[in-house]
């Protein structure tokens, strides 16, 4: 869980680089994906490594609920908690909103199915002085985040995601050993700024993309 | 005071048990909160009723015998303080009270509000030890311990066993229990020969329990009657990683 | 009945090497031939246990409690003493003996309590290399603190929780055993009876308290760890599950009791709070070396205690007893206490307290100090009474706390009744009349880890291996009466509880058989006692079935013979007309009020003879000689 995790979070920071490009303007973004087209081995070496990982991660996950269920057998007539925080307590319904959030994105920007008009947008790019074409991943982000309803789903995705990462990331150190009477409230502190930080990150792209703050530039 | 109490009632391990409502018309608050449940059970038993049945023995907060789920919180609402040294003072007239057992698969109820704990022992015949004769030690003073160690290794010693840790854990999981005895152990250069293969037999004695797994949610370390912190457990973590590292598995 | 203490002959310092040396070997190969039960799993019986199951035995376990974790040894605070003599202050292992001698008032057996100080230094190395986190000074080296008894400091401390961490090192050696499979752990199985073939302990019957069944036990020998009786009185320091009943059937089965009179009590307890009170709880005597004992000089002064000054204080312990001050021993700390409150001059709501007062060390020391010494101690009683120690000063009172009586046993640890072996608190053997702080620990783990593993050899090297099956007739007939009873309890229907019948007996031998005692009092309590006795057998209810888990019933077997036992215990505390240690007799005080002892006429052990209820039983007398330390009157001036 935590290892996978750990990764999984490593993914998350790559991914928020790469959309951050946004804000560079059209060509950084559509060069970074051209780039990333142009190099398949590493998009499907990541591309498997990260289902591989994700897999991993879901598997363990349902196997400690599975687990954790059947030590229990009979619940408690009243329930309390003391210190638990709720997003420690929900992380399997944190974790399942945002596999259905993953399935959603995944069909909409890697496989085009949500409004596949946007998806086969191109920019002409004149290169060495000859003309081609080349997807235009920034107009198809532009295009898609102007429906509301799409936006406040991203926005809805991304602040679950930021629940999970927040026990998630401080979680995962202990799973690993790592716990020092100094330091770890440090690394509990900078692991919830961390995981909301990336769910700001992520959060950013559609509100700038759909509230037009972009688009001037 | 007076307070209304529904204590868990199961004649035995086949019952399926329920929840059963007694009023407590004159409760003092000197009273410990076992102390209150004499006087219930003293009258249950002239009325013709079998008392409840609970687990207590030293009544001063270290055999690790008492524990109840007061609440929904294992030992009741004081914190760092065992069911036995909880007193009627912290609570109030008019109150309800939920009384129920330990719940968990690796401690089965035997009957009412006592439960079988024998997976704690079986836990720690598996490794939680270490390996020397009676009469083979060295003279004590040989060994030297840096006094942090030594108050460190107490901290987590002071475990009294009693499972509150297991009854608060969503997941039902002794990593807590089985955390602090490998890190007792292992906080001493006595200990450390034997650490590795320890936390991996302890680990092991304790999935085969069928305890749940720990997903640091610290609900342990807030119940704990003797404060045992969840280093103890990051430490297991990191005693059980090196030892899956560094060590062969023969 | 014929008691041979077998103590070796010789001078004391080497009595023990060359008796180790006599002893009847058995050889490795034998050994698991042999099974031995093991009754108890507190430090003498869990280390026991652990011990003879590393040499080979094959080894049965019995504990009623749900893990052999629990036994009340886990309750001692303060610590364990040992002759290390590492502060350099001048301590021996003769020191020790001395100490322990005089402490329990000239009333011990000399060889015995010198191989219980030469022994002392191997539990501590044991102990460390099992674990034990001892505390430590910043070099790394043990630490010790001084002790109530003693001018020098030699006891070893966890913390206030050495009984808990001794304990779970002797819970863990055994643990290991029992996963090694040499030990056979049974848990929650109560003791009900001593099987005897020919004269010789051969196995028990037993009660399963989950399910009720009754079962039989063969064994080549049995020993008997199973603490003390203080639960006799009701309201003592013990675990409300402890009982006299192991040795008890014992007795009725031919064992002499030694010394019942022997009760200790604890000057350092919080008081009773109200009529709901079920237990007491001891503030480690450790607290005495850093808090000062005081009453008001006046009588009904009902100031704050921080509002009464200086010179309206009576330091009373360091006012009698100048050279020990507050440390002085436990009889003589208690007795005073009594005394001062008997006078109106105690403390608290009922009056019968005396203040333990920190105000000074805190200044001294810091509170920083007195919370690492004692923190948990103090945690503790503001729990129990809503009090802060460190604001303001503690209430104790006396409470019943140890025995020093218990029942007889040989230099082997070997009772009258052959292959019956007794340790810990449930023998006689160590503490005299009275017990020194941090010397029960030291004698159960002696006991279990050092003494018995070699003595018990010597008996089973004459046994032929597994000689009595359950199958003999001495079983059926054990079995029987166990099953008799049980279906007496449950027949009766009366109107009391258990509970009521004890809360009874305790406050009769409280009043009569307590911190002082008159020849007029205890023959009042032995009218009383068989009284209650009879009533106890005609009103008695005891709800539920005996098939199941039923602790009303267990109860009323403990209370059964607590009832019965509690005579032998006045008994014993009329015979003897002097005043030791923790039996001080009115009649029998100097001028100034202490304890008179009568070595002319009481320098003997009173061993007792169980015969029959209905007859008184007979006392059969081990004299004490005295060769090393002279016969001296106990002062602490």
């Amino acid at each position: 869980m935590a290892l996978s995790g750990l990764l999984l979070v490593g993914f998350l920071l790559g991914h928020l680089a790469g959309n951050l490009l946004v804000f560079k303007g059209r060509q950084a973004m559509n060069d970074y994906a051209e780039f990333l087209k142009n190099s398949p081995e590493l998009l499907w070496t990541a591309r498997i490594g990260l289902l591989l990982i994700f897999a991993v991660h879901l598997l363990t996950g349902i196997r400690l609920q599975l687990v954790s269920r059947g030590a229990r057998p009979v619940a408690y007539h009243k329930k309390g908690h003391l210190v638990s925080s709720s997003a420690s307590r929900s992380m399997l319904l944190t974790g399942a909103v945002v596999l259905v959030y993953l399935l959603f994105h995944l069909a909409h920007f890697t496989l085009g199915l949500v409004s596949p008009e946007d998806f086969q947008l191109t920019e002409q790019v004149i290169r060495d002085g000859v003309a081609s074409s080349r997807p235009d991943v920034y107009g198809m982000m532009l295009a898609g985040f102007q429906h509301d309803w799409l936006v406040a789903l991203y926005v809805l995705g991304m602040i679950l995601l930021g629940m999970h990462l927040s026990h998630g990331i401080a979680s995962l150190f202990q799973s690993l050993g790592i716990r020092h009477a100094r330091y770890t409230p440090m690394i509990e502190i900078s692991a919830k700024i961390l995981a909301w930080l990336l769910a700001a990150g992520f959060i950013m792209v559609p509100l700038s993309l759909r509230s037009g703050l972009l688009e001037a530039a | 005071m007076r307070l209304k109490l529904h204590v868990w009632r199961q004649r035995g391990p086949a019952d399926a048990g329920q929840m059963v409502s007694y009023d407590m018309p004159d409760v003092s608050p000197d009273m410990s909160f076992l102390e209150m449940l004499d006087v219930l059970n003293e009258r249950l038993t002239l009325e013709g009723e079998e008392p409840i049945a609970f687990d207590h023995d030293c009544r001063e907060g270290i055999c690790g015998a008492c524990g109840l789920v007061i609440n929904g919180i294992a030992h009741g609402p004081t914190r760092g303080t065992t069911t036995c040294q909880l007193h009627m003072r912290s609570f109030k007239d008019g109150d309800e009270i939920w009384i129920e057992p330990w719940r968990a698969r690796a401690f089965p109820v035997i009957k009412d509000l006592v439960v079988d704990r024998k997976s704690f022992d079986r836990v720690i015949e598996s490794g939680g030890f270490i390996s020397v004769n009676t009469g083979s030690a060295p003279e004590a003073n040989i060994l030297s311990v840096a006094k942090d160690s030594a108050d460190q290794a107490f901290e987590y010693a002071a475990c009294i066993g009693c499972g509150a840790c297991v009854a608060a854990c969503k997941n039902a999981s002794a990593m807590l229990f089985v955390g602090a005895k490998v890190s007792h152990l292992a906080s001493l250069p006595q200990g450390r020969v034997e650490a590795g293969r320890r936390a991996r037999a302890m680990v092991s004695a304790m999935d085969a329990e069928g305890f749940g797994s720990c997903t640091n949610q610290f609900e342990c370390e807030a119940v704990c009657p003797k404060d045992i912190s969840v280093r103890a457990i990051a430490k297991m973590n990191r005693e059980y990683l090196r030892a899956g590292l560094l060590e062969s598995e023969s | 009945m014929k008691l041979d203490a077998r103590i070796p002959d010789g001078p004391i310092d080497t009595k023990w090497e060359r008796h180790c040396f006599e002893l009847k070997l058995i050889n490795p190969a034998n050994k698991r031939k042999f099974r031995v039960i093991v009754v108890g799993t507190g430090l003498a019986g869990a280390s026991a246990a652990a011990s003879l199951a590393e040499l080979g035995y094959q080894v049965d376990a019995f504990c009623f409690q749900d893990s052999p974790r629990r036994a009340h040894s886990i309750a001692a605070q303060g610590g364990i003493n040992a002759a290390k003599n590492y502060q350099g202050d001048g301590d021996s292992i003769y020191r020790l003996f001395y100490d322990t001698v005089k402490g329990g008032d000239f009333r011990a057996r000399e060889a015995n309590v010198y191989r219980l100080a030469q022994v002392s230094v191997n539990i501590i190395d044991q102990c460390v290399a099992q674990g034990v986190p001892f505390a430590r000074e910043y070099g790394g080296y043990l630490d010790n603190r001084s002790f109530g008894g003693a001018q020098v400091s030699r006891t070893f401390y966890a913390r206030g929780q050495t009984g808990q961490q001794l304990l779970l090192g002797a819970y863990q050696a055994l643990a290991r055993q029992v996963g090694n499979k040499k030990v056979r752990m049974h848990r929650r199985c109560e003791m009900l009876d001593l099987v005897l073939v020919d004269g010789h302990a051969k196995g028990i019957i037993t009660r399963d308290l989950i399910t009720g069944e009754i079962s039989r036990h063969a064994a080549d020998a049995v020993i008997l760890a199973t603490g003390g009786y203080g639960n006799a009185f009701f309201l003592s320091t013990n675990a409300k599950g402890c009982n006299v009943t192991a040795a008890y059937r014992a007795y009725k089965k031919g064992a002499a009791f030694a010394n019942p009179c022997y009760t200790q009590i604890h000057p350092t307890c919080i008081p009773v709070a109200g009529d709901h009170q079920s237990k007491l709880t001891l503030m480690s005597e450790s607290l005495r070396n850093d808090g000062r004992i005081w009453v008001p000089k006046q009588k009904g002064d009902r100031r704050a205690a921080g509002d009464i000054p200086a010179q309206d204080r009576d330091y009373y312990l360091e006012r009698k007893y100048p050279s020990f001050g507050n440390l002085a021993p436990r009889d003589i700390a208690s007795r005073a206490a009594k005394e001062v409150c008997d006078e109106g001059r105690g403390v608290g709501p009922r009056g019968l307290g005396v203040y333990l007062d920190f105000a000074e060390s805190i200044q001294r020391l810091g509170s920083h100090v007195i919370e690492e010494r004692y923190g948990n101690l103090f945690e503790m009683y503001n729990r129990i009474t809503g009090e802060d120690p460190y604001a303001s000063p503690m209430r104790i009172f006396p409470a019943v706390h140890y025995t020093m009586g218990g029942l007889w046993v040989d230099y082997n640890l070997m009772s009258n009744l052959p292959g019956l072996f007794v340790l810990g608190e449930a023998n006689f053997s160590d503490h005299g009349a009275n017990r020194l702080g941090a010397s029960a620990l030291m004698q159960g783990l002696a006991d279990g880890y050092f003494v018995v593993p070699y003595t018990i050899g010597h008996y089973l090297a004459g046994q032929r291996p597994a000689a009595v099956s359950t199958e003999h007739a001495e079983f059926a007939r054990a079995e029987e009466e166990t099953r008799q009873r049980i279906s007496t309890f449950l027949s009766l229907k009366g109107s009391r509880t258990a509970d009521s019948f004890h809360r009874e007996l305790g406050a009769v031998l409280w009043d009569h058989c307590g911190m002082s005692r008159s020849a007029s009092g205890l023959k009042e309590a032995l009218r009383r006692i068989p009284a209650l006795r009879q009533e106890f057998w005609e009103n008695l209810r005891v709800p539920g079935s005996g098939a199941d888990l039923n602790q009303s019933l267990e109860k009323a077997g403990r209370v059964a013979d607590f009832m019965e036992f509690a005579e032998l215990l006045c008994h014993d505390a009329l015979t003897r007309e002097e005043s030791c240690g923790g039996h001080f007799r009115e009649e029998y005080q100097t001028s100034e009020g202490e304890a008179q002892r009568d070595d002319a006429n009481f320098t003997h052990v009173s061993a007792w003879e169980f015969k029959g209820l209905e007859s008184p039983p007979e006392e059969h007398r081990e004299p004490l000689i005295f060769e090393n330390v002279p016969l001296a009157v106990r002062s602490y001036k």
